[in-house]
């Protein structure tokens, strides 16, 4: 390696910085337009023609802000925490290929490459908590490693369906796999197990239990502010992204689009971003409808529902490859899986006898709530 | 991947890799010392990260891919996320009181004879062979689950047990 490769290196680097940044600003604007569509309002509309200056607004606020340091946090762990989230995050994007060839380094194992840094962010997440020295913040981030954890098994398996199906852990490969047939057709499945995954991972609605506002607070985040505060919501971000692209190239057919050539860079990028918003306007949709899950729901829905189908896919998958199956019979199977959980579960929260709460009122005579 | 490369010195030139050697080893050893002699438990677990990853790239050096991914998943994900866990759920105000302990000088001889151990392993294992090459994924995959199906099971079957034992010993302090 010379130090003109040093350079390109360091250049392309800075290049990817750039266009997450853009698309980070997009991605702000873009979910308070479209929220607040859902919720009939018109969303930012002050800021430039049609708000369109509101993220860039948004981004100079967030740096001038003072950037506010408790006294009692653990100094090094609470500024360097928001780096350990960032940049697994960002270092995941040096192998997710925009088009043929359009990507920093293909990695051979690339799949593999993005599942082992995604995992690292976790840390991040319980040391920012735990260096907040603030009680929310470590419930916070005990959540987050509890969720994350869990969830990033269904996401596993679903990745593994889809590597045996293309042979390849390579990006590029697994799209060439789908040029006759995108993955959701033969894994809705799989497809459903990824994206539930993928949200929890990024702590989105229905699964933001670890920043839940009115339980603890924003987490984590709760004693960050200004720039470093804006590391953990810039990773946020990026991360949703990545998980928009992940579900392209893995369930869509990243750059390939009937009738379209697949080996122009222009067109390829092109219908890959598309694909993508597509992707992140689903999720955005998603948290304008869903109210979020209770923790012991979201935990129960990850270990006895997602784990398990992720398993069920994964043998499912590896027996029809063995015996040959059409693969439109898989994708049958894979759908009626799918379906038929989503119909259990709407009839077990029809029938499944109402928990009894007991309100507790507050009574003088007795020494607090802890007396019963 | 499946290149093969020329490695260390070059009749006494510092090469590329020796240099990025140099660097990942300081940070491991760094972050070794740092877990022996930080005062804070949690502190020390951050920086056994630092020292794993820096293992990992050690192994991403030796172009072992695979086994650097392995390392940065396994270790810097799962195992010192279990340890934080442990230790934030424990009173680690108990543990001050255990820095200092009579098993002092036994820790230091043990280690002392395991790094002797290894230190004559690694100059009787010198062959002289200095080439780097890199296994295919797909190479090591089928040698895992045709040549070493056994010994691969085994393990499975290990952690399995591992994974029932802590279940049941966790359960066995709940109902008394």
């Amino acid at each position: 390696m010379s130090l003109l490769d040093l350079l390109k290196t360091i250049s392309a680097i800075m290049g990817m910085l750039t266009v997450l940044s853009v698309i980070v600003l997009s991605l702000t604007l873009l979910e308070r337009k479209f929220i607040g569509r859902i919720q009939m309002r018109k969303g930012p509309n002050r800021v430039g023609p049609f708000g369109l200056l509101q993220p860039v607004a948004d981004a100079i606020k967030l740096v001038a802000k003072e950037d506010i340091l408790p006294t009692w946090v653990d100094k090094v762990i609470y500024w360097v925490s928001p780096l350990v989230v960032f940049i697994p995050t960002f270092m995941i994007w040096v192998t997710i290929p925009v088009a043929r060839d359009v990507v920093i380094r293909n990695l051979d194992m690339g799949l593999f490459y993005i599942i082992a840094f995604s995992v690292l962010s976790i840390v991040g997440l319980i040391s920012a908590g735990w260096a907040s020295a603030n009680k929310y913040a470590i419930i916070g981030g005990f959540r987050a490693a509890a969720q994350l954890i869990s969830y990033e098994i269904p996401i596993i398996l679903s990745v593994l369906a889809i590597a045996m199906l293309a042979g390849s852990l390579n990006l590029e490969r697994i799209v060439d796999a789908q040029a006759t047939k995108p993955y959701i057709f033969l894994q809705p499945l799989g497809a459903f197990l990824f994206l539930c995954g993928g949200l929890a991972e990024l702590g989105r609605t229905p699964f933001d239990i670890h920043p839940a506002e009115s339980e603890v607070v924003g987490g984590p985040f709760v004693e960050y502010s200004g720039a470093h505060w804006s590391v953990f919501f810039l990773a946020e971000y990026i991360n949703t992204f990545a998980i928009a692209a992940l579900t392209t190239l893995l369930f869509l057919g990243g750059w390939l689009f009937p009738g379209l050539p697949g080996n122009v860079t222009a067109s390829g990028v092109l219908v890959f971003l598309t694909k993508t918003y597509l992707v992140v306007l689903v999720i955005f949709w998603f948290r304008g409808t869903y109210p979020r899950l209770r923790i012991d729901q979201l935990m129960s829905l990850g270990w006895k529902v997602l784990v398990p189908l992720g398993f069920i896919n994964v043998v499912v998958t590896a027996v029809a490859l063995k015996t040959e199956l059409p693969e439109i019979i898989l994708g049958l199977i894979s759908f009626v899986i799918l379906a038929s959980t989503f119909w259990i579960i709407s009839v077990r929260m029809r029938t499944a006898p109402k928990p009894e709460y007991t309100v507790r009122l507050y009574d003088p005579s007795l020494e607090g709530l802890n007396a019963r | 991947m499946g290149s093969t490369q020329e490695s260390g010195t070059e009749g006494g030139v510092l090469t590329e890799s020796l240099v990025v050697f140099l660097i990942i080893s300081v940070v491991c050893v760094a972050g070794g010392l740092g877990v022996v002699f930080s005062r804070n438990v949690i502190h020390a677990t951050f920086l056994l990260l630092v020292s794993l990853m820096g293992v990992a790239g050690i192994f991403l050096l030796l172009l072992a891919e695979f086994l650097a991914l392995v390392q940065v998943l396994i270790y810097g994900g799962a195992i010192t996320i279990v340890v934080l866990f442990v230790i934030m759920l424990t009173k680690s105000d108990e543990f001050e009181s255990l820095v200092d302990n009579s098993q002092k000088p036994l820790a230091f001889l043990i280690s002392i004879g395991l790094f002797v151990v290894m230190t004559v392993a690694a100059i009787a294992a010198d062959n002289g062979n200095t080439v780097r090459a890199s296994l295919k994924f797909s190479d090591l995959g089928h040698s895992l689950f045709t040549d070493w199906a056994i010994p691969f099971e085994v393990a499975s079957l290990v952690l399995l047990v591992a994974l029932i034992g802590a279940i049941v010993i966790s359960k066995q302090g709940e109902e008394e």
